[in-house]
């Protein structure tokens, strides 16, 4: 019984110095760490240090099942993450140095190629049918340059 | 590899031959119009129990019609151009027969072959058949090499010459590699028709059905037992998932 209590301290504590890395990783702007938006609703996917981590995995696993297999499970789906991580200032996850996942990886020396391609800023659900001018112009001013995503992403060189 | 080949051609024949019977019964066009009735949760992969294929009646195909095209191009986001560097999933061809004049229009796209041609020749493996038949390019491994191009038949594959902005997050495209038509393949999983199919037949032409090739109950397949069908180049044994009727 006791050596349950004890356990139970050791795990309290831990706890308590995760959260504590977690708010000095996000505040120190001293130390000149990227500041993150936190993302919409209360959680990730997964555990946040996890997905520090090893997103990209995450990632990656996706695109194969879902492009090769026809797999659609939304969960670790990159759309889902630009649904959640978009700015509240540009829309964007990675149109600005602040944005969610330029931000990090421009602190991190990573540069990604997805923005190429992929939309930076989360689908417009309503637009759907309609002319294809009209269209393009609704995107147009709600998603950024993948051009300018990707040369943010890379950062200063 | 002899024994599969023989087994192909046999297939085929009989293929032709229950393409040739013609029922007395005929589907109203009313129940034509909606191919897909198949449902697969999100975390089941694609299977090969399905086969999506396309049946066209280009005799229902107007002259200068273009409602297909226009569909297509606002679902993938694509520019509408038709020059040699534009992309096209979809292009109207008009057809004329040299022996009587008789001049007719048909929308040519990916024909999601049995034995694509495309993935025959790509280096990387990004050229790929889906276990449900639908012929897509792997964009993540695509090394824009463009084999595939010159080996399909059909032209219909394009390249990407140039960045990209603004794209339909549902439908990622980039500057570098090869694309084609998808089925919309982004619709077909959430049970809906391709974007030229719906457009067809809610614009009232009903040229277009879409379904699964291997359930002998859905109208795409009924529609073929009934009436006669053609594989563009059926020479080539490729064995076509889109037909057309009236070429
Ligand atoms: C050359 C274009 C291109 C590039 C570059 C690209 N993708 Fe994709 N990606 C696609 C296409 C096309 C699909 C298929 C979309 C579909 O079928 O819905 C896709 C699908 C995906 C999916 C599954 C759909 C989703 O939203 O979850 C994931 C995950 C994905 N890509 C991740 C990535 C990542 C990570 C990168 C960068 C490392 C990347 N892609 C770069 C074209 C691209
Ligand atoms: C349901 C909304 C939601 C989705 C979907 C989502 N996230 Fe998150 N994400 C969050 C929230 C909220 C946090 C902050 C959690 C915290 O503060 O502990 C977060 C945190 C993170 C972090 C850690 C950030 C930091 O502070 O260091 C990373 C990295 C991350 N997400 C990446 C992703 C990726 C990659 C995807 C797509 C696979 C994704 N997220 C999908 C809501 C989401
Ligand atoms: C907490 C910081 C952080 C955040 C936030 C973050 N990333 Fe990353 N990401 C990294 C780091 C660090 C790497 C490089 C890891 C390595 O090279 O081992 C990386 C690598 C990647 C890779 C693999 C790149 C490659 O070429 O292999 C992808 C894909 C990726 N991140 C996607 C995203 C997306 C999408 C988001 C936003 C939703 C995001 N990341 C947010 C830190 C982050």
């Amino acid at each position: 019984m006791a050596r349950l209590a004890n356990w139970l301290r050791l795990a309290a504590m831990m706890v308590v110095s995760a959260m504590l890395a977690v708010t000095t990783f996000s505040a120190a702007a001293g130390v000149d760490l990227p500041k993150l938006e936190k993302g919409k609703g209360d959680k990730c996917v997964e555990d946040t240090q996890y997905m520090r981590k090893n997103h990209m995995d995450l990632l990656k696993h996706q695109r194969d099942d879902t492009m090769r297999r026809g797999i659609r499970t939304t969960k670790h789906s990159l759309k889902q993450c630009v649904e959640c991580h978009a700015s509240s200032n540009t829309g964007s996850v990675a149109s600005s140095k602040e944005d969610f996942c330029a931000a990090c990886h421009s602190y991190a020396s990573v540069k990604l190629d997805c923005w190429d391609c992929h939309a930076t800023k989360p689908g417009v659900k309503p637009i759907k049918q309609g002319s294809t001018g009209q269209t393009s112009n609704a995107r147009s001013t709600l998603s950024s340059s993948p051009l300018l995503a990707s040369g943010m992403n890379g950062g200063v060189k | 590899m002899n024994d599969t080949v023989e087994n192909k051609v046999e297939e085929r024949r009989n293929f032709l031959k229950t393409g040739a019977v013609v029922a007395a019964a005929t589907v109203a066009p009313g129940v034509l119009m909606y191919g897909v009735a198949h449902s697969r949760a999100p975390e089941e992969a694609a299977s090969g129990n399905v086969r999506w294929g396309m049946l066209i009646d280009s005799s229902k195909c107007g002259d200068g019609c273009n409602d297909c095209v226009t569909a297509c191009n606002t679902e993938n986001g694509l520019s509408g151009e038709t020059g040699p560097q534009d992309t096209q999933y979809i292009r109207k061809l008009d057809i004329k027969d040299l022996r009587n004049g008789r001049v007719h229009s048909l929308p040519m796209l990916c024909q999601h072959c049995e034995n694509p041609p495309c993935v025959d020749v790509c280096p990387t493996g990004a050229s790929m058949k889906r276990a449900d038949g639908i012929v897509l390019v792997d964009r993540h491994i695509c090394i824009g090499c463009r084999y595939c191009m010159m080996a399909c038949p059909y032209k219909a594959r394009s390249f990407v010459h140039e960045p990209l902005t603004d794209q339909n997050p549902e439908v990622p495209r980039g500057k570098g590699c090869v694309e084609s038509c998808t089925f919309c393949v982004q619709r077909v999983d959430r049970d809906e028709n391709p974007a030229c199919v719906d457009a067809c037949n809610s614009n009232g032409h009903m040229a277009m059905l879409f379904g699964d090739l291997n359930d002998p109950q859905s109208p795409v397949s009924l529609a073929m037992q009934t009436q006669p069908s053609t594989e563009v180049r059926a020479d080539l044994r490729l064995n076509t998932g889109v037909r057309y009727q009236g070429i």
